[in-house]
């Protein structure tokens, strides 16, 4: 068992969110994380799964998603060569006795503060998702009070990428990365 | 040209060449219906339930290889299309099926006769669309139609709104479909094939496993190419029945749950899977662990996400059977393996799986003999679901391609009779026997009133057992002889056709059947036999659940005494 990281271009038409995510659920796995956002190209959309595990299950899941019918391409992008980014809201109990400590701990996760009110504050933090866990760590001893997360998009560094917008068919080849986690 | 969208749909039906439709209206389906005397060419023929209807349609895509359509009204009717829709799509039948829904307006208001079947059939079908505008049903049919009858065949399902039937649109239909990023690839790959052929050269016992995919593929004469220049064995999966001649030397009948022993055995002593258009089901397979273990396996699937789903798989070919073969089939060595082939047939000799006892009482295999010897093999068999399926598949000897058609995915009890309708109607010039047990039967026997009323010549062979007869086998075997809910209670088959207008006869003796079956086929329409067969019966071979194919049960009746307790079965697919 290992954390993938799937990416599709989808169409984006009606309905195409639930074919895919209903793909998961049919073959067993819980999707950690999902993030769905338009593309470089118009009426294209790109999804970011996260899921867990075995390599061969993602592997069939990725095949399975690749045949859904408004599907361009999936590849499945866990590895070194990739770079995740998540968006996170948390809500911090805050007072004027403790703010200062938590605005410092914020600048050290280059994090930003973006409403303060008498009793809490918001900080808004992006980073992979090591980064995030680790700044809510940091400042769940004030109280939380309400967290949001916006799922991992990711994308490989340099070059065209695993995803160029063509027209291609869905290449069928295995991919075995390892994950890194 | 401005027409309904009914007109549409019926316009476009005829564009793709549709002669016949398997359905039932309904208030969501008025309009359309109302515009089908426009369109004589369009035979619809009017079934007594949904499940009926696209049984029919999948019968009559896998007589004809052309695209079934059906149609139901919104509400129950499209949910009851819903088993034969999923079984269509484990067995990769095309299909489209249209469906009525309420009007735009009362979508989601959970209004009269409303069901949100895009949603349902979401996992059973290849694609689906909610037509929202007349103006894009040209296109969603062109489509359709497209994507359920290339690649990997499958059922699509349109859902119409009955007012978008009755909203006026242009007519154009499209020459080309607007589908980029769809595109099977159907051309193996070269660098895969020539592996393939090296590995065949190399191979001392290589074995073909041949599935359906011949039969979609119409690989018929590029199969027959290959093992008889490679010398290598074939064995069938189920849905493979008839894609090989059965008489010719290098058959070895059907592998797997209920396959013949020296199949069985045969896929365990390999060293060369190739496995053709099939995709290693738990029920050709058994134990997938234990499945081939000294063979390599190719695979040739045109469908990328079958290659390695179920077991490793060494050479993978992704594309159209039929083509991947006539290039394998130029490179490939001419080869004998006399020794493998003397060791099969040793073991053909050994292990006969196909007897007929004498005895008393009337046996189901008999009869399926007797119908075989009546046909002379030149006949398409239909089967419902259960032992006399496998009976139907095991004593009937196939050298006809395409002449067995049975639900073998999703193993749908009812799918005979509406069935051998629809493959009947495709094929209105062959013989067309529905040989079914009186359990599975009795699911869809209200089609008996479709075959009369459209005069479909269909000959029916009741194999009735009085029980549910595979699942009262399990009991046997695996239950202590616990018959729960298995007897079966049926009423008088011959009287019940004949209330239908459907000449009938009831047998129970061997001296009877042949000059039964005789009458049956001396009538130029629908005919009815009851047999009544020996009522514990087991099928046999048999591969008991959870065993590996090696294990294979052969002697009938012996097994029966060697009760296992049910809580000891291994975790496996029963």
């Amino acid at each position: 068992m290992a954390k993938h990281i799937l990416v599709a271009l989808v169409e984006d038409k009606p309905g195409v969110l639930n074919r895919m995510a209903s793909m998961f659920r049919r073959r067993g796995f819980n999707i950690e994380s999902i993030a769905v956002g338009p593309s470089e190209t118009p009426n294209l959309s790109r999804m970011t799964f996260v899921v867990n595990g075995a390599a061969t299950m993602v592997e069939q899941v990725r095949k399975q998603l690749d045949k859904v019918v408004e599907t361009v391409k999936v590849s499945d992008i866990t590895g070194d060569n990739v770079i995740t980014r998540e968006l996170a809201f948390i809500k911090v109990k805050a007072n004027s006795a403790n703010r200062s400590e938590i605005i410092q701990i914020v600048d050290i996760f280059r994090a930003n503060i973006v409403d303060v009110a008498p009793d809490s504050v918001i900080i808004e933090a992006t980073g992979d998702e090591d980064k995030i866990n680790s700044l809510f760590n940091l400042v769940r001893g004030f109280g939380i009070k309400e967290v949001a997360r916006t799922g991992q998009i990711a994308m490989t560094r340099g070059g065209a990428g695993p995803l160029p917008v063509t027209k291609a068919p869905p290449k069928t080849k295995a991919k075995g990365k390892k994950a890194t986690k | 040209m401005k027409m309904s969208g009914a007109q549409i749909i019926c316009e476009s039906l005829v564009k793709e060449g549709v002669e016949v439709i398997f359905g039932i209206l309904g208030g969501a389906l008025l309009p359309l219906y109302d515009a089908l005397p426009q369109y004589p060419q369009l035979r619809h023929i009017l079934v007594r339930h949904e499940q009926g209807a696209a049984h029919a349609a999948d019968g009559y895509a896998r007589a004809t290889g052309k695209v079934g359509v059906c149609f139901a009204t919104s509400g129950p009717g499209a949910t009851n299309l819903v088993t034969g829709i999923a079984n269509a799509h484990l067995d990769s039948s095309p299909m489209v099926a249209i469906t009525g829904q309420v009007a735009r307006p009362f979508i989601g208001k959970d209004a009269f006769q409303e069901v949100d079947i895009t949603g349902i059939t979401l996992p059973i079908t290849k694609h689906n669309y909610l037509a929202m505008d007349a103006a894009s049903l040209p296109g969603i049919m062109k489509e359709a139609f497209y994507l359920a009858g290339t690649g990997r065949p499958g059922p699509v399902l349109i859902d119409l709104p009955r007012d978008v039937q009755q909203e006026q649109a242009e007519f154009n239909y499209p020459n080309k479909v607007n589908l980029p990023q769809y595109k099977p690839t159907l051309q193996g790959h070269p660098a895969q094939i020539k592996k393939a052929a090296k590995l065949i050269g190399e191979s001392q016992r290589p074995l073909i496993i041949a599935g359906r995919g011949i039969i979609i593929s119409k690989a018929y004469a590029e199969l027959k190419e290959l093992v008889e220049k490679g010398q290598i064995p074939v064995v069938t999966t189920l849905l493979g029945t008839s894609c090989f001649p059965e008489s010719h030397a290098l058959s070895y009948g059907m592998l797997g749950m209920h396959g013949m022993a020296y199949a069985n055995m045969a896929v365990d002593a390999s060293d060369l899977i190739i496995a053709i258009g099939m995709r290693f089901d738990d029920r050709a397979t058994a134990d997938v662990h234990a499945f081939a273990p000294h063979a390599q396996i190719i695979h040739i699937d045109i469908d990328p996400a079958e290659i390695g789903k179920n077991v490793r798989v060494d050479v993978p070919i992704v594309g159209d059977v039929k083509l991947v073969l006539s290039e394998l089939n130029k490179i490939v060595s001419k080869t004998k393996h006399i020794d493998w082939v003397r060791k099969l047939d040793d073991w053909r000799k050994e292990h006969p799986s196909l007897i007929i006892r004498d005895g008393e009482n009337l046996l189901p295999q008999y009869v399926v003999r007797q119908i075989y010897e009546a046909t002379k093999g030149d006949a398409i068999i239909v089967t419902g679901v259960g032992q006399h399926q496998m009976w139907a598949a095991q004593y009937y000897w196939y050298d006809k391609p395409n002449t067995f058609i049975s639900s073998g995915g999703l193993g749908t009890m009812g799918f005979g009779l509406p069935a051998s309708i629809g493959a009947k109607v495709g094929c209105p010039d062959s013989t067309v026997w529905c040989i079914d047990g009186d359990g599975s039967f009795q699911m869809t026997i209200q089609e008996l009133a479709t075959i009369a009323q459209e005069k479909v010549g269909v000959k029916i062979a009741i194999l009735r057992n009085a029980y549910l007869g595979m699942v009262r086998q399990w009991q046997e075997l695996f239950y202590g002889k616990r018959y729960v809910a298995t007897p079966l209670s049926s009423p008088d088959f011959v009287k019940i056709a004949e209330a239908y207008g459907l000449p009938a006869l009831r047998v129970k003796t061997r001296e009877e059947v042949a000059p039964a079956i005789a009458k049956a086929m001396a009538e130029p329409g629908a005919f009815l036999i009851d047999f009544i067969v020996e009522p514990e019966e087991n099928v046999y071979p048999m591969v008991p659940p959870g065993a590996a194919l090696a294990e294979v049960l052969e002697e009938p009746r012996k097994e029966a005494k060697a009760v296992k307790d049910s809580a000891k079965l291994p975790v496996s697919n029963i």
